[in-house]
């Protein structure tokens, strides 16, 4: 078989989508359109859809697309997403982290003298569960981007975000003070067409193996 | 001008027009249940939490729960099974196996904020206590397709796999009880990344992690058993009962973990190319009455009738996964 065998991928816009490309071409799927076009959404031809990484693990959900690639981290803040997890792209290594302004630890400060510290971040849930499994009080604050300000300007004492090289935190005068799990792509899939496309799939997947091996 | 009054969301008025829809459905379901012998019951609604959550509470796991005006605690119901073995030990004490029970009833779950599940479901199923599997298992299968067959779904399909099939390939294997869990615990999450991560931490030999990885991932004919030894000869045992009719709808699936813990072989989920997400799904509890009092080996399943609604109006529009 060659290209998505009829299967309908979900594409993550932004950071990722050109390495998720370059896998695809390696698959023989066409993806010259989907490159040449930023905003059209839906390749039919191709069987692709691009949308925000965040929503990849919803549309899979309910099966609006069959499978998806999306980073840990968007599952991770997601636990409850009823989609299977196949296969580890190792594509857009980051790693979550807890990050301050640089000197001081605001963090440990606030927790010491306040009892309780202000955490702005995109992922609550993983930032609620990281603070909980390490004993800290934290007052969770959510935000919907450029998290890097929150600390800056008082909003927060600290944050919860994803990094891959360090650049933006550092430009911004923030250094890195603990590390909660590392994330890399994932493909993931629909449980009905798990079950209803299984050949289609396992053989889409072991085609990725293999390309991935190669490279 | 109108006031609008909201209800709880998850919850909905059924007008007329899907009233009428839905009654056909449930209708047709009953007719095949009445004509195998299944007799129809109906629950309070409302439960003793104490009685609810005997034995095992997180199967029950009742999500809405008050007072009455003794200062007792009240659940709303999560499923049919859990009231049902109740009705057997106290009602059917004496009564000699097997008995056949069917149900057209609301059931309450807990719900995630915008994500259009459902608070109150409505669901049609079986149970059928004191058949022992396979032949139990057979004839609930047998059922379920009849009564898909007779509600007019075309292109429905049947997963079918064995809850205590990968805890067997474990012990086989020889997995350490404090692996255990948390290998369990990926297989439940369908997170095949953290199975992987988790098997090969343990360090078992090529043949053994190869077993332990591909094994749940197998899905199909009677062939894909081939794979996983002796830890499937339960299904083995299954599929040599079913009819032919029922063997074609079937997919074996060798990892398919229902999320309720009380499932103790056969486990089933149906799907349709319709819908995203399964229709519904059973399967054997053996263990589940003798928590109650009756130990009497049992299976059932319970198809929610909303979704089955939705997959066969996109059956008929030509939608297709």
């Amino acid at each position: 078989m060659t290209g998505l065998g009829g299967l309908t991928l979900a594409v993550p816009r932004g950071a990722m989508m050109r390495e998720t490309l370059d896998l695809l071409d390696r698959l023989g799927v066409p993806t010259a359109e989907v490159r040449a076009n930023d905003r059209k959404l839906l390749f039919e031809e191709a069987g692709i859809v691009t949308m925000r990484p965040s929503d990849v693990a919803t549309y899979v959900e309910a099966g609006a697309a069959d499978i998806g690639i999306t980073g840990k981290d968007v599952l991770a803040e997601q636990p409850d997403r009823a989609v299977y997890e196949l296969l580890d792209l190792r594509l857009g290594p980051c790693v979550m982290v807890v990050a301050t302004t640089a000197g001081e630890d605001r963090l440990a400060e606030a927790l010491r003298r306040l009892g309780v510290m202000r955490v702005a971040t995109k992922y609550p849930r993983i930032a609620a569960r990281h603070f909980e499994r390490t004993g800290r009080q934290a007052e969770i604050v959510e935000v919907k981007g450029s998290v890097e300000l929150a600390p800056l300007t008082g909003l927060a004492e600290g944050i919860v975000d994803l990094t891959a090289t360090g650049t933006t935190l550092r430009e911004n005068g923030l250094v890195v003070r603990e590390e909660i799990f590392a994330s890399t792509a994932r493909l993931i899939a629909n449980p009905v067409a798990h079950k209803l496309r299984a050949a289609a799939l396992d053989d889409l997947v072991a085609r990725m193996r293999a390309a991935l091996a190669d490279a | 001008m109108s006031t609008i009054h909201p209800t709880p969301s998850g919850t909905r008025d059924v007008l007329p027009d899907e009233m009428r829809e839905v009654g056909a459905i449930v209708e047709a379901m009953r007719g095949v249940f009445v004509e195998r012998g299944y007799g129809e019951v109906h629950t309070p609604a409302l439960e003793y939490e104490q009685v609810l959550t005997r034995g095992d509470p997180a199967a029950a796991d009742p999500a809405y729960k008050l007072f009455d005006e003794q200062g007792n605690v009240l659940v709303l119901r999560s499923d049919m099974t859990i009231p049902i073995a109740r009705v057997v030990s106290t009602r059917y004490v004496t009564a000699s196996p097997p008995l056949r029970f069917c149900y057209v009833a609301h059931a309450y779950r807990s719900v995630r904020p915008q994500r259009g599940q459902d608070r109150e479901m409505l669901q049609a199923g079986i149970e059928l206590v004191g058949v022992p599997g396979p032949q139990g298992t057979a004839e609930a299968l047998d059922l379920l397709c009849a009564a898909l067959d007779a509600v007019g779904l075309a292109g429905y399909r049947v997963g079918l796999g064995d809850a205590s099939l990968y805890p067997a390939l474990l012990d086989a294997h020889a997995v350490p009880a404090a692996a255990r869990g948390r290998i369990l615990h990926e297989l439940q999450t369908r997170d095949f990344v953290g199975l992987e991560r988790e098997v090969e931490a343990l360090r078992l030999g090529a043949e053994a992690t190869e077993a332990l990885l591909r094994v749940p991932q197998r899905r199909g004919g009677p062939e894909a058993l081939d794979a996983a030894g002796p830890a499937a000869d339960g299904l083995r045992a299954v599929v040599a009962q079913l009819s032919p009719e029922v063997a074609e709808r079937v997919i074996l699936d060798l990892g398919l973990a229902r999320s309720l813990t009380y499932y103790t072989g056969a486990v089933f989920e149906v799907y349709d190319a319709a819908l995203g997400a399964p229709l519904g799904g059973g399967g054997r509890y053996d263990d589940l009455l003798g928590r109650f009092g009756r130990d009497l080996p049992a299976a059932g399943w319970a198809l929610n009738v909303e979704r089955l609604h939705i997959a066969l109006v996109g059956e008929r529009r030509g939608e297709r996964l």
